[in-house]
């Protein structure tokens, strides 16, 4: 097929898709479908929307997105899931977001702590109980440096007021309480569950902590989550660089990487969607400078290593220079292992806000073509972002329906599927190669030149199993 | 047996009015237990001569849990053997009372509370329907008619007005029904004619006009409805007659709630706003 043609076919797909939808469901999701064409005046997907009821979305709420994403992962401070089990049990552990420490000790992401609502503190308050829990859990965990409480739907409900708890409990146990609103009913996605975590971070923490002198080559990691040890694998490449890691946001991160967020040079933003809005702050309000990075894949690592080089001085450029040498006969390798086994496949991604874009570079890099791709719960800019990285012919879909998903896939026939485990065994069953790309499906870290070799693997591991041809039933031959 | 749910604006006289009237009824023979539905369980103090029994919702607390109480517990005999429980509930300003009255609601029916020899459930609740858990006792199986408690103010008629808008989306998804308004009387001008033609606009009846009379207030002082404390008192009558009433009561109306403004108008007619 030619690109008019394929372009064609797909609208043509998009359109028959959309055909089982009564009329207003049809007009509303119309407008969050788009096939990239060489004027590109169908790329404007609308985003950043309630969802249509009745339909299956893999969306979450505030609370995964101020919890799961943003909060979960800082190691040294004790996080409360306040509000009856669920939200906090069903959360508990899914993210993968690792970290160094000693369990129990100064690392508690492996732990969950919930306040456990009863009907009693539903109808009494749950102030008292948040204030006993507080001091059991210094009490328990004396090197615990900080503790958050993350609001569940019913503690925004009764109208708890978790705010003058955390203050009277914080004087009490001289250590920062956070309280964090992030009630699930708030909002039309997670996303607004990331921009209330900033904001908390901003309110309780930010320029709170021991002062220090900001080092000539000192950055932060601002949206890493450490995703099978992602952030190690970046910050690897950033200190051979000559750059110290001195922060990361919030991937393996200490109250107090959060406390001095602003202390560094330069702060690198890996996830946009997520942690924008704090690095806004940073810069609005102490200056420090911000860029966005990409470390999936050599080819947009090496664009990456240069524009954050020319940010510094000399001394780094060289050595980022160096860095791109040293790496490129090792990631040749793995091409040359890998592109001949999967030049040609297609893959189609519906992740959260940040991978559906950054990690394409990294396909390509293996000769694998992104054919459609969309957002969770992205924002306008996102989609702006996007589709310049992809090719004409893209499917672009926002806040997909299980569906639509599913029908695209059957239309389009990807040689793989990337997204999340709401998705992962739908598409199996269908016979299809997956792969989960919000946790790697136990695997990674996909980030920088250690992540590569291992995405190269995985992709190929997936595509080229022999599975595959096992699937049809020898009676049905 | 009959689950009758009194509501009324704030200090109406609520609680006054449907324990003299319960205990009027029990006089007659009847077996009832009143449920008093907010949390400062003030609905049964004239009946158990205390200030406030034990709550269900006050128990659950102290035991961790609802399913460790015991009926007994909570639902007391006081005067004439009518049954009180109080749902109880947080102070003002934490925590859900409503869903506090859901959950004592609950307990006290899945525990049966109402047994078959009961004759009357009577239903004291909150002011206002402010929320899903104080209009729990107009849903479906519980109250099945709603007799309003007001006077000639104006904000006791809004409340009036509003709470047949309550029982209005009841209504249509259920078998509630509005009894009648009883006006429970502050001497305003033109009462009497003012209630009558309110009642007459939403659709139902001014079932009884209890006069004001202080031997109310002399008895409630002694934490005792007027038939106990002085059964020959002509006031012990007006709750007799109301009692009577309700017990042949046979005028159940879907209500037609009015606008804010239709409401003005009502009360200038009757010369309570000036134009």
């Amino acid at each position: 097929m030619s690109t008019k043609e394929t372009i064609e076919f797909r609208k043509q797909v998009v359109e028959d898709v959309l055909e089982i939808y009564p009329e207003k469901a049809k007009k509303n999701r119309r407008q969050h479908i788009a096939v990239k064409d060489s004027e590109c005046a169908s790329c404007a997907v609308k985003s950043n929307a309630k969802t249509v009821p009745g339909i299956m979305t893999a969306r979450g709420c505030a609370y995964a997105g101020a919890k799961g994403v943003v909060w979960g992962p800082v190691k040294d401070v004790v996080h409360i899931s306040h509000g009856p089990v669920g939200c906090g049990y069903y959360s508990w552990g899914n993210r993968r977001n690792l970290a160094d420490g000693e369990i129990g000790v100064d690392n508690f992401v492996p732990f969950l702590f919930t306040s456990d609502f009863q009907e009693s503190d539903i109808i009494y308050g749950g102030d008292k109980k948040l204030e006993k829990i507080i001091d059991e859990v210094v009490g328990l965990f004396p090197n615990a440096k900080g503790v958050s409480v993350l609001s569940e739907c019913p503690v925004g409900l009764i109208g708890d007021d978790i705010e003058s708890v955390a203050r009277r409990m914080s004087e009490k146990i001289e250590l920062p309480v956070i309280p964090v609103r992030c009630e699930g009913f708030r909002g039309i996605s997670q996303s607004l569950g990331h921009h209330i975590a900033n904001d908390a971070i901003r309110d309780h923490l930010i320029g709170k902590g021991p002062a220090r002198e900001i080092g000539k080559y000192d950055i932060g990691i601002i949206g890493d989550y450490n995703i099978g040890g992602d952030a190690w694998a970046s910050k690897k490449i950033l200190e051979e660089m000559g750059l110290k890691v001195v922060n990361i946001w919030t991937g393996d991160s200490t109250l107090e990487m959060l406390q001095n967020g602003h202390l560094v040079k330069l702060n690198l933003i890996h996830c946009f969607r997520s942690m924008n809005y704090i690095a806004k702050h940073m810069e609005e309000t102490y200056g420090t400078p911000w860029i966005e990075f990409n470390f999936f894949g050599p080819t947009k690592i090496k664009e990456s290593i240069l524009k954050i080089a020319a940010q510094f001085d000399d001394y780094i450029m060289e050595k980022a220079l160096k860095v791109i040498e040293k790496y490129t006969a090792p990631m040749q390798k793995v091409i040359d292992i890998y592109r001949p086994r999967l030049e040609g496949k297609s893959v189609m991604l519906y992740v959260g806000g940040l991978r559906p874009r950054h990690i394409v570079g990294a396909y390509e890099d293996l000769g694998m073509e992104v054919i459609g791709t969309g957002y969770e719960f992205a924002h306008n800019e996102d989609y702006e972002k996007t589709i310049p990285a992809l090719k004409e012919g893209t499917l672009i879909y926002d806040d997909v329906t299980a569906l639509e998903l599913e029908e695209f896939v059957k239309k389009l026939k990807p040689d793989l599927v990337g997204s999340g485990i709401k998705e992962k065994y739908v598409f199996e069953k269908m016979g299809l190669p997956f792969r989960q790309m919000h946790s790697w499906d136990y695997s990674g870290p996909y980030h920088g030149y250690e992540g590569f070799p291992i995405f190269a693997r995985d992709m190929d591991m997936a595509i080229n199993s022999p599975t595959w041809k096992s699937i049809k039933a020898p009676w049905s031959k | 047996m009959r689950q009758i749910a009194i509501y009324g604006k704030g200090g109406i006289g609520k609680s006054t009015t449907t324990q003299n009237t319960v205990v009027a009824l029990a006089e007659m023979g009847r077996k009832i237990t009143i449920v008093g539905c907010d949390p400062k369980a003030d609905s049964t103090r004239l009946i158990m001569h205390t200030k406030a029994q034990a709550t269900v919702m006050d128990l659950a607390r102290e035991r961790g849990t609802v399913e460790d109480l015991e009926l007994d517990e909570v639902l007391m005999q006081g005067f004439l053997g009518v049954k009180c429980a109080e749902s109880g509930g947080p102070e003002p300003g934490v925590g859900c009372a409503g869903r506090g009255v859901i959950t004592a609601i609950n307990f006290l029916e899945e525990n049966g509370a109402y047994t078959e020899d009961t004759d009357y459930v009577f239903y004291d609740v909150l002011g206002d329907v402010v929320c899903g858990g104080f209009a729990m006792p107009i849903r479906e199986n519980k109250a099945k008619e709603i007799y309003i408690v007001a006077s000639g103010e104006m904000m006791a008629m809004y409340a009036a007005n509003n709470i047949s808008r309550g029982i209005l989306k009841y209504a249509t998804t259920g078998t509630v029904r509005l009894g009648g308004l009883i006006c429970n009387s502050r001497q305003t001008d033109k009462e009497l004619e003012l209630m009558e033609a309110l009642a007459k606009k939403i659709n139902t009846q001014l079932i009884h006009f209890i006069p004001r009379d202080n031997e109310v207030q002399r008895a409630e002082l002694r934490k005792m409805t007027v038939i106990e404390y002085n059964r020959t008192h002509k006031q012990a009558d007006e709750y007799r007659t109301l009692a009577k009433k309700i017990e042949d009561n046979k005028m159940m109306t879907i209500p037609t709630p009015i606008s804010m403004e239709e409401l003005e108008e009502l009360l200038m007619e009757y010369g309570i706003m000036e134009m």
